[in-house]
């Protein structure tokens, strides 16, 4: 038990930030598997953050409170953007949502209300480290569930070919939304327990960067499986200790070191990580021997 | 009533008029063929059917309702499906989940019994998945059931293509070149599918270049050409009308 | 009125190095259907390169502008040897190139971070020699003047190899369609490394105008032009050369405009962003854009 509290008292933080980091990449993840290339979940994050921040620090909520209520203020705007947003294609969704994050970025600098450009400061530290990880075991179960049902089976069936699945019967424009707001909305409620844990946020947190490295945790981590998200943000985010620990102190070490582990795993290995372990994660595609068809 | 009436359809793209006033009705239960040169309007003529595009002018009833203006998925929930010209799986699926995936309209998998992974819906997956091997076998790829789509032979795929289709439980199907480079087992093969499922009270409207196939399995046949319908009748007539035989300069017309 | 012609001329002055930059971007979009985010990269390794030259080697500012270019196009001959050139015959050669620009995105600016420290630096004074002409109330500097002249010739130098010499036809052609021309004999490969060459070394000539412009140069200045410069593509058109050029001198007006207007540059970048947004819902094709929104 010593060993255990002397371990989160060294680690806490990176533990923390390993479980943050792997949920909003999960938020991207099911938008994701729907094949929509969003790179807006930063921003959704941040503005999870900062309602949440505001309604505890200005307006004295329950820590519940804030918490849903950032989580869902994410989905409104989810919503309300996706539906003309989420008819772009490819490259052009990914620009319009970095236009979208930048857009959030700059209200929250210029904003009285956000603190500016020197953050939302103060905020009640009521997040832990149990808190956090049991909602991505809840998010990622829900997830890994997800894919066996109707909802699931649309979004692969969108990202595999959009067209195909219109004349199968799928309402497209529906599960391209759904899917973005539900990683909206997790991402909102992950970036309001972010906002409870470090007594303070910052516009640039939920830039351009984080956008970025969000896509970079599922690339890496691989976007086929649940698995991957969780894999990635826990690899790279852990990384930058690793490196320190055996010596590698200087950033721009760090940082090409990321770059060079997306390159290797886009040129080489571009189902991600978790493809090194088979098909991960294939359904139970067998029909049971004694079934009327008899093949297996 | 016919179950398909297509009245002065119209089409157009920037200066090019793909479909002028096409008008043709499609006879329930019946193998509707529709040929033409390349070029013609076929494939568009499907595109507009199936609600992937929306037509200039016309309309499109199915049972005496109009259909033109829906959107794709409401017009395959009406019970029409179709296939792709150029094949258009789910490549990272393999054959059995392709089918799955064409479940859509007809299998529920509401997601509560899923997250908490209870026997009835573990039952109904099993009869969902019982049902897709059957449209695979239907269709002669049953073996084939693990094989990933994009891994398959060109003839498998159009096959699977079918398969998926018939997972609908379509009332129409819009078959776009389902024979396009098979050999006589496969032609012989689809044929023999195609009239099965007529007999089950389905209609088939058919796009194909491979004439003596047209010939044989189709009870009508509608010739378009430049966009728009030259002539619509028996392949008998079809095969001796004068214009038909000149519009394919006097080739596959000809050939038994 | 003399504020206004004035705020029109500065906004010509930057739109000229944000139209240099984004013809960068659109060349290889318009030829590859990949979007390079690593072009920012090249555009700060340009300048610094540039500054070093001068600082370093004591060049003139006229010997280290070439040179400093020609290593910016050599650097986007890497890029596609590197990232791009082995994707070249995947199903999803768009995505999984944007994946790898990324990720060599992050490799050149660790290298300048490492290389050249995290400093803010600027050209030594007297680099350029510094004339200042006033008329009608408005003021011009020497500098701004050759800016724009050295912007404008190698736009139209650009336009003159793309439309009179047989490698800029053969771009031409390759950007129509890369399996035709493939059939006509061009040597696809050679032609696609020719324009990474421009295109980079567009990218590299902007950074050290911007430099100059601004008197400040830091390894992160590509990321205040990176979203930028996909804004102003996207305005003029992915794809399109005078569309890039017509897009930047927009956008730099647009800046300069709302500076003015609100009295504060909070805005300025909002504006862009919501501009942005506007175009790809209405008209993603942009200005010139030749309308194709690739299918997912």
């Amino acid at each position: 038990m010593d060993f255990f509290t002397h371990f989160l008292a060294v680690y806490g933080s990176l533990i923390n930030f390993i479980g943050i980091n792997a949920l909003l990449a999960l938020s991207l993840y099911v938008t994701l598997s729907a094949g929509q290339l969003s790179l807006g979940n930063a921003a959704f994050a941040g503005i999870g953050a900062y309602s949440a921040g505001v309604l505890t620090m200005h307006y004295n909520a329950p820590f519940v409170v804030s918490i849903i209520t950032g989580a869902l203020l994410a989905g409104i705007v989810a919503l309300a953007i996706g539906l003309p947003v989420l008819r772009l294609r490819g490259v052009f969704l990914a620009i319009a949502t970095l236009g979208f994050g930048e857009v959030v970025r700059i209200a929250a600098v210029n904003l009285d209300i956000t603190g500016g450009a020197q953050g939302l400061v103060g905020i009640p530290n009521k997040t832990t480290t149990w808190m956090i990880f049991l909602a991505l075991a809840a998010a990622s179960y829900f997830i890994a569930r997800m894919r066996t049902s109707r909802i699931g089976w649309s979004f692969e069936s969108i990202r595999e070919d959009e067209t195909a699945a219109a004349v199968t019967g799928i309402n497209t424009t529906y599960y391209k939304t759904l899917s973005f707001t539900i990683g909206a909305i997790i991402a909102g409620l992950t970036g309001a327990l972010y906002a409870h844990l470090n007594y303070i946020i910052t516009p640039g947190e939920f830039g351009f960067s984080a956008a970025v490295n969000l896509l970079i945790y599922n690339i890496v981590g691989g976007t086929q499986y649940w698995v991957g998200p969780l894999l990635g943000a826990t690899l790279l985010t852990s990384l930058p200790e690793v490196l320190r620990g055996i010596g590698v102190t200087a950033g721009p070490i760090r940082m090409c070191v990321n770059g060079v582990i997306l390159l290797l795993v886009i040129l080489y290995l571009p189902n991600g990580l978790v493809s090194l372990f088979g098909r991960a994660g294939a359904r139970k595609t067998k029909v049971r021997a004694d079934s009327p068809s008899g093949e297996v | 009533m016919m179950l398909l009436q297509i009245d002065r359809i119209t089409r157009n793209f920037g200066g090019v008029c793909a479909l002028e006033s096409v008008s043709f009705p499609v006879e329930r239960g019946t193998i509707h063929g529709l040929i033409g040169p390349n070029g013609a309007g076929k494939t568009t003529l499907i595109n507009v059917l199936s609600g992937l595009i929306k037509p200039d002018s016309g309309s499109i009833l199915l049972d005496g309702a109009p259909i033109h203006h829906l959107p794709p998925h409401r017009i395959a929930a009406l019970g029409v499906a179709r296939t792709f010209q150029n094949i258009r799986l789910f490549p990272a699926m393999n054959c059995l989940e392709n089918v799955v995936a064409g479940q859509h309209l007809v299998a529920g998998r509401p997601l509560f019994p899923r997250l908490l992974n209870l026997p009835s819906a573990r039952r109904e997956e099993q009869a969902y998945r019982e049902q897709a091997m059957a449209c695979l076998e239907r269709v002669g790829i049953a073996r084939r059931a693990q094989v990933l789509a994009r891994s398959l032979s060109y003839g498998e795929r159009r096959r699977l293509e079918i398969a998926r289709a018939l997972a609908m439980r379509p009332r129409l199907l819009l078959l776009d070149e389902p024979v396009a480079g098979m050999r006589r087992r496969g032609l012989e093969q689809v044929g023999d599918l195609l009239v099965s499922l007529i007999n089950e009270n389905m209609t088939i409207l058919l796009i194909e270049h491979n004439m003596s196939f047209v010939m044989r399995v189709c009870s009508t046949i509608t010739v378009l050409n430049f966009g728009s319908t030259l002539t619509t009748g028996t392949p008998e007539e079809i095969g001796q009308h004068p214009q038909v035989i000149e519009a394919y300069l006097g080739g596959a017309g000809c050939h038994a | 009125m003399e504020v206004f012609l004035q705020q029109l001329i500065n906004g010509l002055f930057i739109g000229s190095v944000y139209g240099l930059f984004a013809v960068g971007y659109t060349l290889v979009f318009g030829v590859l259907d990949i979007l390079n985010l690593a072009h920012p990269a090249v555009f700060t390794l340009g300048g610094l390169v540039a500054l070093w030259l001068v600082e370093g080697a004591h060049l003139s500012i006229w010997a280290a502008f070439p040179l400093a270019v020609l290593f910016a196009g050599l650097l986007g001959i890497l890029l596609d040897r590197i990232a791009f050139a082995p994707l070249r015959h995947r199903a999803d050669s768009y995505f999984s190139g944007l994946i790898s620009s990324i990720a060599m995105a992050i490799i050149f600016e660790s290298a300048a971070l490492g290389i050249f420290g995290a400093r803010t630096v600027r050209f030594p004074a007297g680099t350029v020699s510094m004339h200042i002409w006033r008329f009608s109330g408005v003021t011009v500097t020497s500098l701004q003047v050759e800016i724009v002249l050295v912007a404008v010739l190698l736009m139209v130098a650009l336009t003159s190899f793309l439309h009179r010499t047989r490698i800029g036809k053969a771009i031409r052609a390759v950007a129509e369609s890369e399996r035709t021309a493939r059939l006509l004999g061009i040597h696809v490969d050679a032609v696609i490394a020719w324009t990474f060459f421009i295109s980079s070394a567009l990218g590299g000539a902007a950074g050290i105008l911007f430099g100059l412009y601004f008197d400040s140069l830091s390894p992160d200045m590509g990321r205040s032009i990176e979203l930028k410069g996909l804004a102003v593509i996207v305005l003029g058109g992915m794809g399109s050369i005078p569309g890039a050029i017509l897009g930047g001198v927009a956008f730099g007006l647009s800046e300069v405009m709302t500076v003015a207007i609100t009295g504060t540059s909070n805005l300025r970048d909002a504006v862009a962003f919501t501009v942005l947004f506007l175009i790809l819902l209405v008209r993603p094709s942009g200005l010139l854009g030749r309308g194709r929104i690739r299918e997912a």
